[in-house]
């Protein structure tokens, strides 16, 4: 493994399968345990920077660290000295001085997270890069899908929405390839990049034509304000086009599975019946991602004391 | 005033020849000459070229005076080998009236180290919104010729028509950033598929090639001169090479940058790399080079853009555009046009100076090397190659994208009127 966790490019198909195995051998040992907590931590210092609000993805982090016995330190943009100006380097050198082990950085700007890297000396995570990668999302990800269709080799998933604004999306890709599974991105095409053509997927533009293909449908969030960027004329149409509603999921294979990473815009990318149906495995994702996250965790942090 | 011996320069690559300054001008050119107390300046060989003119220099004095000032540019640029530099103006205040540009063109009289020729703005406050009192800013001091918002697209059509006609009173060209802001909102890097996998907005090629193809045809209706800063893409080098082809009265420059580097730059998010218009691809930096060896592209201009550390050492949608220049544009150009065989030293001469001293109507400058012309001249050593250490530049940032390159080329010495700015690749003011 790399030091850093910056993109899913940084993992090959051994560490990405280390971190998927690991994570699977950590909900083993938890299971059943009246103390959700493991010592391999102890000592260790892990530093939640949030520059962006993200309630659900800080608090899977600071549940990861815990549970691994770590002391976390949320920093997070408000109401610290990060909303007051201070560069990023200066945090970086600040984080440093306190002696961080590990940095888990959310940020609104694509790259943050591998500028941080050149600043510090502990481990960065990236939680999430403005446009950029998500890998720990992806990993639970690739997680939830193996533990449901128990393989990755082969399997057909598709992504559907606003990948041009993606960062799921993106690490998704990589990280899927990497793992052997066939990418599919639907999306209208102002919401794909331009250059998306060299990604390892294949794109297209028709959901219906894709559903009966896929083992997997991976609804991405779309942001209503989008359309007033003329990325879509409306959210009837979009979601007419490109939502996920009971009689499409219909057309899905049996044993397929649909997923989101949340925060759901029930009625937009995705219909009410659709997220809460048995297919459905969005609540598993949030489990999922603190034994994922404990996982990353512990391979980057938990080798010999630095 | 000292007279000058310069023995042994090659002027233009030619054979070695001695030359004698006086006044301020070339005295003599021959074999062997004698002066009586003249300093001898001992060229052994090395290239002598007209002293280079910069279209487009951003010197920040007034307002950014801790990244750059006139003074510090301007050494920057006699180190580079250039005698005359356009400032541009987007200082603050902006040079959008003749006390501004006149400002300007005195802090460059004062440091002496290069003609900093003002240029002025188009619109007041680079708005894009009215134009600015274009022909005071003519008849003043500063004698400003060349008209540029850049930073800004002037993107309004009629106005960019009322600016190409208005100028035409004085000789003067609009200078245009060909950039079409509807389609460049929050743009960072080219478009293309690194911008897709880097998660960085793309900066489309069709943003700059619309204003390009929009404003030939206008500079062609009315019958002005227009000049293109910065060119960035193959396709705007096509544009260009069709509207030369009808007479069109266009002139274009290509930065250093632009002939040597890449969109993968922006792979290590570093910011340094963050330039306006950004880095190209590999296809996009051919057509580049084979324009500026064909005369498409008329002109070599820096877009020298210092930037204090604080606005460069952030994350990258964070950071301001711009990369130094003038200290490093010769060893580009030599590197990406002469050692590969497509320029000649002539052809240095023309790109460099000759040209850039046209389009900006500077009579004193971008002339031959012959007796009677003025004094202004570079003397350098193409064959030292160096490793570029932003420590090192005299300039007052360091945001050079070169650190750490090694470049070939070296300037020896710099003369302005006769008087050298450069003696053994130092600084003597
Ligand atoms: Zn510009």
């Amino acid at each position: 493994m790399k030091r850093h966790l910056l993109e899913a490019a940084d993992l090959d198909r051994d560490d990405a399968t280390l971190v998927l195995d690991t994570a699977a051998q950590i909900e083993q040992a938890l299971a059943g345990r009246e103390v959700k907590k493991l010592p391999t931590l102890r000592g260790r210092t892990v530093v939640n920077l949030f520059y962006e609000d993200s309630t659900r993805t800080r608090i899977s982090f600071e549940l990861a660290a815990k549970r691994l016995s770590a002391d976390v330190i949320n920093f997070s943009a408000k109401g610290s000295s990060v909303s007051k100006g201070e560069s990023l380097k200066d945090t970086a050198l600040t984080l440093e001085a306190m002696g961080a082990d590990g940095v888990v950085v959310r940020h609104s700007a694509s790259g943050a997270p591998h500028r941080l890297a050149n600043w510090v000396r502990g481990s960065v995570v990236n939680a999430g890069d403005g446009t950029h990668e998500h890998p720990t999302q992806a990993l639970l990800d690739a997680y939830t899908i193996r533990h449901r269709l128990g393989r990755l080799d082969g399997v057909r998933v598709t992504i559907v929405g606003d990948v041009l604004h993606s960062r799921v999306a993106r690490s998704n890709v990589v990280l899927l390839q990497t793992l052997g599974a066939e990418v599919t991105l639907v999306a209208p095409p102002t919401l794909l990049p331009v250059g998306v053509g060299s990604w390892p997927a294949e794109v297209g533009y028709d959901l219906d034509a894709v559903l009966p293909k896929s083992d997997v449908v991976m609804m991405l969030r779309v942001q209503g304000e989008r359309m007033n960027a003329s990325f879509f004329p409306s959210a009837r149409e979009y979601s007419r086009r490109y939502g996920l509603d009971a009689r499409r999921m219909a057309a899905l294979p049996d044993d397929a599975i649909v997923m989101h990473p949340g925060p759901m815009n029930r009625g937009m990318e995705i219909a009410a019946e659709v997220a809460d149906s048995v297919r459905s495995t969005i609540v598993e994702q949030v489990a999922n991602g603190v034994s994922v996250r404990m996982a990353v965790l512990y391979l980057l942090l938990g080798g010999a004391a630095q | 005033m000292t007279t000058h011996l310069i023995k042994g320069a090659r002027p233009l690559g030619g054979d070695a020849v001695d030359i004698l300054v006086e006044d301020g001008r070339i005295a003599a050119i021959g074999d062997s000459l004698a002066a009586t107390g003249a300093e001898v300046v001992e060229a052994g060989g090395l290239i002598a070229l007209p002293g280079l003119v910069d279209l487009h220099t951003h010197l920040r004095e007034p307002g950014r005076e801790d990244a750059e000032t006139v003074e510090t540019g301007s050494r920057a640029a006699a180190l580079g080998g250039f005698t005359a530099v356009h400032a541009m103006a987007n200082t603050d205040p902006v040079a959008d009236t003749a006390g501004v540009v006149e400002q300007v063109w005195r802090l460059g009289q004062e440091a002496g180290l290069v003609d900093v020729v003002p240029v002025g703005a188009v619109t007041v406050g680079l708005k894009g919104e009215r134009l600015a009192e274009l022909g005071a800013m003519a008849d003043s001091a500063a004698r400003v010729r060349v008209f540029s918002d850049d930073g800004h697209c002037v993107s309004d059509p009629a106005l960019m028509r009322r600016a190409l006609e208005y100028v035409k009173a004085f000789d003067g060209v609009v200078a245009q950033h060909a950039e079409e802001p509807r389609l460049t909102v929050g743009a960072q890097m080219h478009e293309g598929d690194r911008s897709a996998r880097l998660g960085l907005t793309g900066w489309p090629a069709a943003a700059e090639e619309a204003i390009i193809a929009r404003d030939v045809l206008l500079a062609e209706h009315v019958g002005a001169r227009l000049h293109l800063c910065h060119v960035s893409t193959a396709g705007s080098v096509e544009i260009l090479r069709w509207a030369k082809s009808r007479g069109v009265q266009v002139t274009a420059e290509v930065t250093p940058h632009h002939l040597l580097l890449t969109d993968a730059c922006a792979e290590s998010y570093d910011p340094v790399f963050k330039v306006n218009p950004p880095l190209r691809t590999e296809a996009d930096i051919e057509a580049l080079r084979a324009g500026l060896a064909d005369g498409t592209i008329d002109a070599v201009g820096t877009d020298h853009a210092p930037h204090a550390v604080e606005d460069k050492e952030s994350e990258w949608a964070q950071a301001r555009p711009g990369m130094l220049g003038l200290e490093q544009a010769l060893s580009v150009v030599i590197e990406t046009m002469v050692e590969p065989g497509r320029l000649d030293w002539a052809g240095v001469a023309d790109r460099m100076s000759v040209r850039p001293a046209q389009i900006g109507r500077l009579a004193e400058h971008g002339r031959p090397i012959a007796p009677g012309e003025p004094a202004n001249l570079v003397l350098l050593d193409p064959g030292t190659r160096a490793t570029v250490d932003p420590a090192a530049l005299a300039s007052r940032s360091r945001n050079s994208p070169y650190a750490g390159r090694e470049l070939p080329g070296r300037v020896v010495a710099t003369f302005l009127r006769g008087i050298a700015t450069v003696l053994d690749g130092k600084a003597t003011r």
